[in-house]
Protein backbone atom coordinates (compact mmCIF):
# COMPACT_ATOMS: atom_id res chain seq x y z
CA UNK A 1 0.00 0.00 0.00
CA UNK A 2 1.42 3.39 -0.93
CA UNK A 3 1.73 6.25 1.56
CA UNK A 4 -0.88 8.27 -0.29
CA UNK A 5 -3.49 5.56 0.01
CA UNK A 6 -2.85 5.16 3.74
CA UNK A 7 -3.37 8.88 4.15
CA UNK A 8 -6.60 8.61 2.18
CA UNK A 9 -7.75 5.66 4.24
CA UNK A 10 -7.18 7.57 7.46
CA UNK A 11 -9.03 10.58 6.07
CA UNK A 12 -11.89 8.27 5.09
CA UNK A 13 -11.98 6.84 8.59
CA UNK A 14 -12.21 10.32 10.05
CA UNK A 15 -15.07 11.21 7.73
CA UNK A 16 -16.89 7.99 8.57
CA UNK A 17 -16.37 8.66 12.27
CA UNK A 18 -17.93 12.10 11.93
CA UNK A 19 -21.09 10.55 10.52
CA UNK A 20 -21.43 7.29 12.46
CA UNK A 21 -19.19 7.42 15.55
CA UNK A 22 -20.93 7.20 18.90
CA UNK A 23 -20.06 10.08 21.24
CA UNK A 24 -21.00 10.25 24.89
CA UNK A 25 -20.66 13.27 27.17
CA UNK A 26 -20.85 12.65 30.91
CA UNK A 27 -21.81 15.90 32.62
CA UNK A 28 -24.69 18.13 31.53
CA UNK A 29 -23.70 21.55 32.78
CA UNK A 30 -21.93 24.44 31.04
CA UNK A 31 -18.96 22.43 29.70
CA UNK A 32 -21.05 19.44 28.59
CA UNK A 33 -23.62 21.59 26.78
CA UNK A 34 -21.09 23.80 25.02
CA UNK A 35 -19.09 20.72 23.96
CA UNK A 36 -22.22 19.12 22.48
CA UNK A 37 -22.96 22.28 20.54
CA UNK A 38 -19.36 22.53 19.36
CA UNK A 39 -19.40 18.89 18.18
CA UNK A 40 -22.35 19.64 15.91
CA UNK A 41 -20.62 22.80 14.70
CA UNK A 42 -17.59 20.65 13.84
CA UNK A 43 -19.88 18.62 11.60
CA UNK A 44 -20.32 15.59 13.83
CA UNK A 45 -23.58 13.97 12.68
CA UNK A 46 -23.51 10.67 14.58
CA UNK A 47 -25.40 9.68 17.71
CA UNK A 48 -24.63 11.84 20.75
CA UNK A 49 -25.66 11.02 24.32
CA UNK A 50 -25.46 13.49 27.21
CA UNK A 51 -25.59 12.05 30.73
CA UNK A 52 -26.18 14.25 33.78
CA UNK A 53 -26.97 13.50 37.42
CA UNK A 54 -29.13 16.60 37.88
CA UNK A 55 -32.67 16.42 36.48
CA UNK A 56 -32.60 19.98 35.09
CA UNK A 57 -31.36 20.87 31.65
CA UNK A 58 -28.05 22.79 31.67
CA UNK A 59 -28.17 26.00 33.69
CA UNK A 60 -25.77 28.77 34.60
CA UNK A 61 -24.40 28.73 38.15
CA UNK A 62 -22.80 32.18 38.80
CA UNK A 63 -26.19 33.90 39.37
CA UNK A 64 -27.05 31.34 42.08
CA UNK A 65 -24.90 33.12 44.68
CA UNK A 66 -25.92 36.63 43.58
CA UNK A 67 -29.13 37.67 41.75
CA UNK A 68 -30.99 34.55 42.87
CA UNK A 69 -30.22 34.94 46.57
CA UNK A 70 -31.23 38.58 46.42
CA UNK A 71 -34.67 37.40 45.36
CA UNK A 72 -34.50 39.12 42.00
CA UNK A 73 -34.22 36.03 39.75
CA UNK A 74 -35.93 32.71 40.58
CA UNK A 75 -33.43 29.85 40.97
CA UNK A 76 -34.90 27.91 38.04
CA UNK A 77 -34.56 30.89 35.69
CA UNK A 78 -30.87 30.50 34.84
CA UNK A 79 -31.15 27.88 32.08
CA UNK A 80 -28.34 28.39 29.60
CA UNK A 81 -29.10 29.89 26.19
CA UNK A 82 -28.53 27.37 23.42
CA UNK A 83 -26.25 28.44 20.61
CA UNK A 84 -27.21 25.61 18.25
CA UNK A 85 -29.28 22.44 18.04
CA UNK A 86 -27.46 19.54 19.64
CA UNK A 87 -29.86 16.78 18.58
CA UNK A 88 -28.71 14.59 21.46
CA UNK A 89 -30.19 11.88 23.58
CA UNK A 90 -30.38 13.44 27.02
CA UNK A 91 -30.12 11.13 30.02
CA UNK A 92 -30.78 13.56 32.84
CA UNK A 93 -31.30 12.75 36.51
CA UNK A 94 -29.18 9.62 36.18
CA UNK A 95 -25.60 9.63 37.44
CA UNK A 96 -22.80 7.78 35.72
CA UNK A 97 -21.38 5.31 38.22
CA UNK A 98 -18.63 3.53 36.34
CA UNK A 99 -16.44 3.40 33.27
CA UNK A 100 -15.22 0.28 31.51
CA UNK A 101 -12.47 1.20 29.08
CA UNK A 102 -12.13 -2.32 27.70
CA UNK A 103 -15.72 -2.68 26.52
CA UNK A 104 -15.97 1.12 26.10
CA UNK A 105 -19.12 1.56 28.15
CA UNK A 106 -20.36 4.03 30.73
CA UNK A 107 -22.37 2.44 33.53
CA UNK A 108 -25.36 4.36 34.86
CA UNK A 109 -26.91 4.37 38.33
CA UNK A 110 -29.90 2.42 37.02
CA UNK A 111 -27.61 -0.36 35.79
CA UNK A 112 -27.75 0.57 32.11
CA UNK A 113 -24.59 0.53 30.00
CA UNK A 114 -24.04 3.26 27.42
CA UNK A 115 -21.51 2.35 24.72
CA UNK A 116 -19.18 4.97 23.26
CA UNK A 117 -16.53 5.30 20.61
CA UNK A 118 -15.30 8.55 22.13
CA UNK A 119 -16.11 9.87 25.57
CA UNK A 120 -15.99 13.34 27.07
CA UNK A 121 -15.75 13.62 30.85
CA UNK A 122 -17.28 16.86 32.17
CA UNK A 123 -18.62 15.85 35.57
CA UNK A 124 -17.32 18.97 37.31
CA UNK A 125 -17.40 19.55 41.03
CA UNK A 126 -19.87 19.55 43.87
CA UNK A 127 -19.96 21.58 47.09
CA UNK A 128 -17.83 20.20 49.90
CA UNK A 129 -20.23 19.13 52.64
CA UNK A 130 -19.88 20.11 56.29
CA UNK A 131 -17.88 17.15 57.67
CA UNK A 132 -20.28 16.32 60.53
CA UNK A 133 -23.25 14.66 58.77
CA UNK A 134 -25.61 15.04 61.72
CA UNK A 135 -24.89 18.78 61.94
CA UNK A 136 -25.04 19.17 58.17
CA UNK A 137 -28.54 17.64 58.22
CA UNK A 138 -29.88 20.33 60.59
CA UNK A 139 -32.56 22.46 59.04
CA UNK A 140 -31.16 25.85 58.04
CA UNK A 141 -27.71 24.50 57.07
CA UNK A 142 -26.93 24.96 53.39
CA UNK A 143 -24.26 24.49 50.78
CA UNK A 144 -24.54 26.16 47.41
CA UNK A 145 -23.83 24.57 44.06
CA UNK A 146 -27.12 23.57 42.46
CA UNK A 147 -30.24 25.57 41.66
CA UNK A 148 -32.08 23.57 44.33
CA UNK A 149 -29.44 24.62 46.91
CA UNK A 150 -29.85 28.23 45.87
CA UNK A 151 -33.67 28.09 45.97
CA UNK A 152 -33.52 26.73 49.52
CA UNK A 153 -31.06 29.34 50.75
CA UNK A 154 -32.98 32.15 49.04
CA UNK A 155 -36.16 31.10 50.84
CA UNK A 156 -34.33 30.99 54.16
CA UNK A 157 -32.85 34.47 53.62
CA UNK A 158 -36.22 35.89 52.54
CA UNK A 159 -37.67 34.74 55.89
CA UNK A 160 -35.49 37.41 57.59
CA UNK A 161 -33.33 35.23 59.84
CA UNK A 162 -31.89 36.82 62.98
CA UNK A 163 -28.35 36.06 61.86
CA UNK A 164 -26.66 34.22 59.01
CA UNK A 165 -23.40 32.37 59.60
CA UNK A 166 -21.10 31.87 56.62
CA UNK A 167 -18.35 29.30 57.11
CA UNK A 168 -15.48 29.85 54.70
CA UNK A 169 -14.62 33.21 53.11
CA UNK A 170 -13.72 32.17 49.59
CA UNK A 171 -15.54 33.75 46.65
CA UNK A 172 -18.89 32.02 47.25
CA UNK A 173 -18.90 32.70 50.99
CA UNK A 174 -17.94 36.34 50.46
CA UNK A 175 -20.57 36.82 47.74
CA UNK A 176 -23.27 35.37 49.97
CA UNK A 177 -22.16 37.58 52.88
CA UNK A 178 -22.43 40.54 50.51
CA UNK A 179 -26.00 39.58 49.52
CA UNK A 180 -26.93 39.21 53.20
CA UNK A 181 -25.79 42.76 53.87
CA UNK A 182 -27.67 44.03 50.81
CA UNK A 183 -30.76 42.36 52.26
CA UNK A 184 -30.06 44.01 55.60
CA UNK A 185 -29.38 40.71 57.36
CA UNK A 186 -26.84 40.42 60.17
CA UNK A 187 -24.07 38.07 59.03
CA UNK A 188 -21.05 36.49 60.68
CA UNK A 189 -18.28 35.10 58.47
CA UNK A 190 -15.85 32.60 59.97
CA UNK A 191 -12.67 31.83 58.02
CA UNK A 192 -9.91 29.45 59.05
CA UNK A 193 -7.31 31.38 57.07
CA UNK A 194 -5.95 34.84 57.81
CA UNK A 195 -8.33 36.75 55.52
CA UNK A 196 -11.12 36.39 52.96
CA UNK A 197 -10.01 35.30 49.45
CA UNK A 198 -6.52 34.59 50.77
CA UNK A 199 -6.13 31.32 48.90
CA UNK A 200 -6.98 32.82 45.53
CA UNK A 201 -5.51 36.31 45.85
CA UNK A 202 -3.05 36.23 48.78
CA UNK A 203 -2.88 38.07 52.09
CA UNK A 204 -2.23 41.58 50.75
CA UNK A 205 -5.48 41.57 48.76
CA UNK A 206 -7.13 39.50 51.52
CA UNK A 207 -6.54 42.37 53.97
CA UNK A 208 -8.39 44.73 51.62
CA UNK A 209 -11.22 42.18 51.21
CA UNK A 210 -11.46 41.94 55.02
CA UNK A 211 -11.75 45.72 55.37
CA UNK A 212 -14.40 45.73 52.67
CA UNK A 213 -16.46 43.15 54.56
CA UNK A 214 -16.17 44.96 57.89
CA UNK A 215 -17.03 48.33 56.30
CA UNK A 216 -20.26 46.75 55.12
CA UNK A 217 -21.14 45.52 58.58
CA UNK A 218 -20.00 41.90 58.29
CA UNK A 219 -18.92 40.35 61.59
CA UNK A 220 -15.76 38.79 60.14
CA UNK A 221 -13.72 36.39 62.26
CA UNK A 222 -10.49 35.12 60.74
CA UNK A 223 -8.06 32.52 61.99
CA UNK A 224 -11.05 30.82 63.62
CA UNK A 225 -12.72 27.47 63.04
CA UNK A 226 -16.29 26.41 63.65
CA UNK A 227 -16.13 23.49 66.08
CA UNK A 228 -19.75 22.46 66.03
CA UNK A 229 -23.25 23.41 64.94
CA UNK A 230 -26.11 22.91 67.37
CA UNK A 231 -29.82 22.56 66.74
CA UNK A 232 -32.88 23.43 68.76
CA UNK A 233 -35.39 20.78 69.84
CA UNK A 234 -37.02 20.80 66.37
CA UNK A 235 -33.80 20.03 64.50
CA UNK A 236 -33.26 23.57 63.27
CA UNK A 237 -29.80 25.07 63.56
CA UNK A 238 -29.55 27.47 66.47
CA UNK A 239 -25.93 28.26 67.22
CA UNK A 240 -22.33 27.55 66.32
CA UNK A 241 -19.42 27.00 68.68
CA UNK A 242 -16.14 28.45 67.48
CA UNK A 243 -12.54 27.46 68.17
CA UNK A 244 -12.01 30.55 70.37
CA UNK A 245 -14.85 29.22 72.59
CA UNK A 246 -17.19 31.95 71.47
CA UNK A 247 -20.75 31.15 70.41
CA UNK A 248 -22.65 32.57 67.42
CA UNK A 249 -26.44 32.43 67.57
CA UNK A 250 -27.72 31.93 64.01
CA UNK A 251 -30.79 30.67 62.13
CA UNK A 252 -29.13 30.07 58.77
CA UNK A 253 -25.69 28.60 58.07
CA UNK A 254 -23.94 28.51 54.71
CA UNK A 255 -21.00 26.13 54.59
CA UNK A 256 -18.83 27.36 51.71
CA UNK A 257 -15.81 25.12 52.03
CA UNK A 258 -14.78 24.88 48.41
CA UNK A 259 -15.56 22.03 46.09
CA UNK A 260 -14.97 18.33 45.58
CA UNK A 261 -14.30 16.94 42.12
CA UNK A 262 -16.74 14.36 40.87
CA UNK A 263 -14.25 11.63 39.99
CA UNK A 264 -15.49 8.77 42.19
CA UNK A 265 -17.35 7.17 39.29
CA UNK A 266 -13.97 6.75 37.53
CA UNK A 267 -12.50 4.59 40.28
CA UNK A 268 -11.18 1.38 38.82
CA UNK A 269 -11.24 2.78 35.28
CA UNK A 270 -7.46 3.10 35.20
CA UNK A 271 -7.65 6.80 34.36
CA UNK A 272 -5.46 9.33 36.19
CA UNK A 273 -8.45 10.47 38.25
CA UNK A 274 -8.30 11.56 41.87
CA UNK A 275 -8.56 14.40 44.34
CA UNK A 276 -7.26 17.04 41.91
CA UNK A 277 -9.38 15.94 38.96
CA UNK A 278 -8.60 13.94 35.85
CA UNK A 279 -5.15 14.39 34.37
CA UNK A 280 -5.07 15.21 30.67
CA UNK A 281 -2.79 16.71 28.05
CA UNK A 282 -3.16 20.27 26.78
CA UNK A 283 -5.42 18.88 24.04
CA UNK A 284 -7.95 17.58 26.63
CA UNK A 285 -7.02 13.90 26.13
CA UNK A 286 -7.18 11.97 29.41
CA UNK A 287 -4.13 10.25 30.86
CA UNK A 288 -4.29 6.77 32.25
CA UNK A 289 -2.88 6.14 35.70
CA UNK A 290 0.63 5.62 34.30
CA UNK A 291 0.61 8.91 32.40
CA UNK A 292 -0.08 7.31 29.02
CA UNK A 293 -2.42 9.44 26.94
CA UNK A 294 -5.67 7.78 25.88
CA UNK A 295 -7.04 7.99 22.35
CA UNK A 296 -10.74 8.00 23.01
CA UNK A 297 -11.35 9.78 26.33
CA UNK A 298 -11.33 13.55 26.72
CA UNK A 299 -11.74 15.78 29.80
CA UNK A 300 -13.02 19.32 30.15
CA UNK A 301 -14.22 21.89 32.68
CA UNK A 302 -13.70 22.01 36.44
CA UNK A 303 -12.17 18.54 36.69
CA UNK A 304 -9.68 18.76 33.84
CA UNK A 305 -6.13 18.89 35.22
CA UNK A 306 -3.87 19.99 32.39
CA UNK A 307 -0.31 21.26 31.96
CA UNK A 308 0.08 24.93 31.11
CA UNK A 309 3.07 26.33 29.28
CA UNK A 310 2.88 29.70 31.06
CA UNK A 311 3.12 28.07 34.48
CA UNK A 312 6.15 25.87 34.00
CA UNK A 313 3.96 23.08 32.63
CA UNK A 314 2.51 22.56 36.07
CA UNK A 315 -0.89 20.94 36.01
CA UNK A 316 -3.72 23.39 36.62
CA UNK A 317 -7.31 22.89 37.59
CA UNK A 318 -9.48 25.91 36.91
CA UNK A 319 -12.99 26.17 38.29
CA UNK A 320 -13.71 29.03 35.97
CA UNK A 321 -16.66 29.76 33.73
CA UNK A 322 -14.61 30.46 30.61
CA UNK A 323 -12.36 27.45 31.17
CA UNK A 324 -15.50 25.35 30.68
CA UNK A 325 -16.60 27.29 27.60
CA UNK A 326 -13.21 27.49 25.86
CA UNK A 327 -12.20 23.96 26.87
CA UNK A 328 -15.45 22.58 25.47
CA UNK A 329 -14.67 24.02 22.04
CA UNK A 330 -11.16 22.58 21.99
CA UNK A 331 -12.20 19.16 23.32
CA UNK A 332 -15.04 18.90 20.79
CA UNK A 333 -12.72 19.88 17.95
CA UNK A 334 -10.05 17.39 18.97
CA UNK A 335 -12.59 14.59 19.46
CA UNK A 336 -13.44 14.64 15.75
CA UNK A 337 -10.14 15.78 14.24
CA UNK A 338 -7.02 14.01 13.07
CA UNK A 339 -3.75 14.59 14.87
CA UNK A 340 -2.29 17.41 12.72
CA UNK A 341 -5.47 19.44 13.18
CA UNK A 342 -5.69 19.14 16.95
CA UNK A 343 -5.54 22.30 19.00
CA UNK A 344 -4.31 23.05 22.53
CA UNK A 345 -6.53 24.38 25.31
CA UNK A 346 -4.20 26.95 26.83
CA UNK A 347 -6.44 29.67 28.19
CA UNK A 348 -5.11 32.59 30.14
CA UNK A 349 -7.12 31.87 33.31
CA UNK A 350 -9.66 34.57 34.12
CA UNK A 351 -12.45 35.04 36.62
CA UNK A 352 -14.68 37.64 38.18
CA UNK A 353 -16.60 38.09 41.42
CA UNK A 354 -19.09 40.77 42.39
CA UNK A 355 -19.23 41.53 46.09
CA UNK A 356 -19.88 44.56 48.32
CA UNK A 357 -20.46 46.68 45.23
CA UNK A 358 -16.98 45.93 43.88
CA UNK A 359 -16.20 44.07 40.67
CA UNK A 360 -13.18 41.85 41.30
CA UNK A 361 -11.56 40.49 38.17
CA UNK A 362 -8.38 38.60 37.59
CA UNK A 363 -6.24 37.13 34.82
CA UNK A 364 -3.40 34.65 35.13
CA UNK A 365 -2.70 32.43 38.11
CA UNK A 366 -2.26 34.65 41.16
CA UNK A 367 -0.98 31.92 43.56
CA UNK A 368 1.84 31.19 41.11
CA UNK A 369 3.25 34.60 42.05
CA UNK A 370 5.03 35.40 45.28
CA UNK A 371 5.17 39.17 44.94
CA UNK A 372 2.50 41.78 44.34
CA UNK A 373 2.68 45.40 43.27
CA UNK A 374 -0.13 47.96 43.09
CA UNK A 375 0.16 49.45 39.63
CA UNK A 376 -2.85 51.74 39.27
CA UNK A 377 -5.55 53.45 41.25
CA UNK A 378 -6.20 53.74 44.95
CA UNK A 379 -6.58 51.04 47.57
CA UNK A 380 -8.55 53.43 49.76
CA UNK A 381 -11.16 53.96 47.06
CA UNK A 382 -11.13 50.23 46.27
CA UNK A 383 -10.49 51.01 42.66
CA UNK A 384 -7.12 49.64 41.66
CA UNK A 385 -5.03 47.20 39.66
CA UNK A 386 -2.29 45.01 41.05
CA UNK A 387 0.15 42.65 39.35
CA UNK A 388 1.63 39.41 40.67
CA UNK A 389 5.23 38.49 39.94
CA UNK A 390 7.37 35.42 40.08
CA UNK A 391 11.12 35.50 39.49
CA UNK A 392 11.02 38.84 37.73
CA UNK A 393 8.13 38.17 35.40
CA UNK A 394 4.44 39.02 35.58
CA UNK A 395 2.21 35.97 36.06
CA UNK A 396 -1.18 37.39 37.07
CA UNK A 397 -3.14 40.54 37.80
CA UNK A 398 -6.20 41.51 39.79
CA UNK A 399 -8.45 44.55 39.54
CA UNK A 400 -11.02 46.01 41.91
CA UNK A 401 -13.45 48.18 39.88
CA UNK A 402 -10.70 48.64 37.32
CA UNK A 403 -11.62 45.89 34.84
CA UNK A 404 -11.05 48.00 31.74
CA UNK A 405 -7.33 47.78 32.40
CA UNK A 406 -7.18 44.02 32.69
CA UNK A 407 -6.49 43.48 29.01
CA UNK A 408 -3.26 45.43 29.35
CA UNK A 409 -2.04 43.01 32.01
CA UNK A 410 -3.30 39.96 30.13
CA UNK A 411 -1.09 40.95 27.19
CA UNK A 412 1.90 41.32 29.53
CA UNK A 413 1.27 37.95 31.13
CA UNK A 414 0.97 36.20 27.78
CA UNK A 415 4.40 37.57 26.87
CA UNK A 416 5.93 36.75 30.27
CA UNK A 417 6.87 40.42 30.47
CA UNK A 418 9.10 41.78 33.27
CA UNK A 419 7.77 42.31 36.78
CA UNK A 420 7.00 44.94 37.96
CA UNK A 421 5.30 45.76 34.66
CA UNK A 422 5.79 49.09 32.89
CA UNK A 423 3.23 51.73 33.94
CA UNK A 424 -0.17 51.23 32.34
CA UNK A 425 -1.75 54.56 33.05
CA UNK A 426 -1.60 57.97 34.62
CA UNK A 427 -3.12 57.08 38.00
CA UNK A 428 -0.01 55.30 39.12
CA UNK A 429 0.63 54.84 42.81
CA UNK A 430 4.17 54.46 44.10
CA UNK A 431 5.12 51.04 42.80
CA UNK A 432 6.94 48.88 45.31
CA UNK A 433 6.63 45.08 45.09
CA UNK A 434 5.87 43.34 48.39
CA UNK A 435 5.37 39.67 49.27
CA UNK A 436 1.91 38.55 48.08
CA UNK A 437 1.40 36.48 51.25
CA UNK A 438 -0.12 33.34 49.89
CA UNK A 439 -0.71 30.79 52.62
CA UNK A 440 1.53 27.74 52.85
CA UNK A 441 -0.28 25.18 50.68
CA UNK A 442 -0.21 22.77 53.61
CA UNK A 443 -2.17 25.09 55.91
CA UNK A 444 -5.84 24.17 55.73
CA UNK A 445 -8.14 26.84 54.35
CA UNK A 446 -11.07 26.73 51.99
CA UNK A 447 -9.61 25.67 48.66
CA UNK A 448 -9.15 28.38 46.07
CA UNK A 449 -10.73 27.76 42.69
CA UNK A 450 -7.50 27.92 40.73
CA UNK A 451 -5.10 25.30 41.90
CA UNK A 452 -1.57 24.61 40.84
CA UNK A 453 -1.46 20.90 41.43
CA UNK A 454 2.23 20.58 40.70
CA UNK A 455 4.08 18.03 38.68
CA UNK A 456 3.50 15.09 40.98
CA UNK A 457 0.42 12.96 41.39
CA UNK A 458 -1.08 13.26 44.87
CA UNK A 459 -1.68 9.56 45.00
CA UNK A 460 0.99 6.98 44.39
CA UNK A 461 -1.41 4.94 42.28
CA UNK A 462 0.98 4.37 39.40
CA UNK A 463 2.14 0.84 38.73
CA UNK A 464 5.88 0.93 38.25
CA UNK A 465 7.35 -1.88 36.23
CA UNK A 466 9.94 -3.94 38.04
CA UNK A 467 13.40 -3.67 36.54
CA UNK A 468 14.68 -7.03 35.40
CA UNK A 469 18.42 -7.60 35.80
CA UNK B 1 -36.07 34.08 26.56
CA UNK B 2 -32.64 33.07 27.73
CA UNK B 3 -29.66 35.38 28.18
CA UNK B 4 -26.14 34.87 29.47
CA UNK B 5 -23.41 37.48 29.80
CA UNK B 6 -19.75 36.55 29.60
CA UNK B 7 -18.66 38.52 32.64
CA UNK B 8 -14.99 37.92 31.89
CA UNK B 9 -15.52 39.91 28.74
CA UNK B 10 -17.86 42.50 30.31
CA UNK B 11 -15.99 45.70 31.19
CA UNK B 12 -18.89 47.55 32.75
CA UNK B 13 -19.57 50.04 29.94
CA UNK B 14 -23.23 49.66 30.98
CA UNK B 15 -24.76 50.34 27.58
CA UNK B 16 -27.13 47.43 28.26
CA UNK B 17 -28.20 49.04 31.53
CA UNK B 18 -29.44 52.11 29.65
CA UNK B 19 -31.18 50.10 26.93
CA UNK B 20 -32.87 47.45 29.10
CA UNK B 21 -32.76 48.62 32.72
CA UNK B 22 -35.18 45.97 33.95
CA UNK B 23 -32.87 43.22 32.66
CA UNK B 24 -29.37 44.58 33.27
CA UNK B 25 -28.21 46.40 36.41
CA UNK B 26 -24.94 47.56 37.85
CA UNK B 27 -24.13 46.54 41.39
CA UNK B 28 -21.74 49.31 42.34
CA UNK B 29 -19.72 50.96 39.57
CA UNK B 30 -18.72 48.03 37.47
CA UNK B 31 -20.25 44.69 38.52
CA UNK B 32 -23.05 43.74 36.13
CA UNK B 33 -26.00 41.66 37.27
CA UNK B 34 -28.78 40.59 34.94
CA UNK B 35 -31.98 38.62 34.64
CA UNK B 36 -31.03 35.48 32.67
CA UNK B 37 -34.66 34.73 31.81
CA UNK B 38 -36.44 37.98 30.94
CA UNK B 39 -39.98 38.04 29.64
CA UNK B 40 -40.33 37.62 25.86
CA UNK B 41 -41.89 41.09 25.76
CA UNK B 42 -38.36 42.38 26.46
CA UNK B 43 -36.93 40.73 23.37
CA UNK B 44 -36.42 43.87 21.27
CA UNK B 45 -34.79 45.74 24.14
CA UNK B 46 -32.52 42.82 25.02
CA UNK B 47 -31.47 42.34 21.40
CA UNK B 48 -30.69 46.05 21.18
CA UNK B 49 -28.67 45.84 24.39
CA UNK B 50 -26.74 42.84 23.03
CA UNK B 51 -26.04 44.68 19.77
CA UNK B 52 -24.89 47.80 21.61
CA UNK B 53 -22.45 46.00 23.92
CA UNK B 54 -18.99 47.40 23.04
CA UNK B 55 -17.33 44.07 23.91
CA UNK B 56 -20.14 41.82 22.61
CA UNK B 57 -20.45 39.96 25.90
CA UNK B 58 -24.21 39.31 25.78
CA UNK B 59 -25.43 36.03 24.34
CA UNK B 60 -29.15 35.77 23.56
CA UNK B 61 -30.65 32.44 22.63
CA UNK B 62 -31.66 32.51 18.98
CA UNK B 63 -32.98 28.98 18.68
CA UNK B 64 -36.67 28.80 18.16
CA UNK B 65 -37.34 26.13 20.74
CA UNK B 66 -40.24 25.73 23.09
CA UNK B 67 -39.53 26.11 26.80
CA UNK B 68 -38.14 22.88 28.13
CA UNK B 69 -37.65 21.31 24.72
CA UNK B 70 -34.52 19.23 24.83
CA UNK B 71 -33.08 18.55 21.46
Amino acid sequence: MSAVSIKETVADLATTFKSTGRLVIVGASLAGLRAAEALRKEGFAGPLTIIGDEPEEPYDRPPLSKQVLKGWVPADHTKLPRVRQVDAEWRLGIAATGLDRVTKQVRLANGEQVPYDRLLIATGTRAREWPNAREAALEGVFTIRTSTDSAGLQKALAAKPGRVLVIGAGFIGSEVASVCRELGLPVTVVERGTAPLVGALGGVIGTIAAEMQRDHGVDLRTGIRVKSLEGDGQGHVQRARLSDDSVVECDVVLTSLGSVRNTEWLEGSGLAAGFWGVGCDAGCRAFDINGVVTDSIFVVGDIARFPHVLYEYQFLVLEHWDNAVLGAEVAAHNMVSLEPDRRPHLPLPAFWSGQFGVNIKSVGVCPFGNEIVFTQGSIKERRFAAAYGYRGRIVAAVTFNHGKWLEYYAAQIERSAPFPPPPAGYDRPEMRPVPAEFPDPHVPTSLPDVILTGHDPTERGAEFRARIY
Amino acid sequence: MRVVVDLNRCLGYAQCVFLAPSVFRLNGEEALQYDPNPDDAMRQKVLRAAAACPVQAILVEHLIAKEGEMS
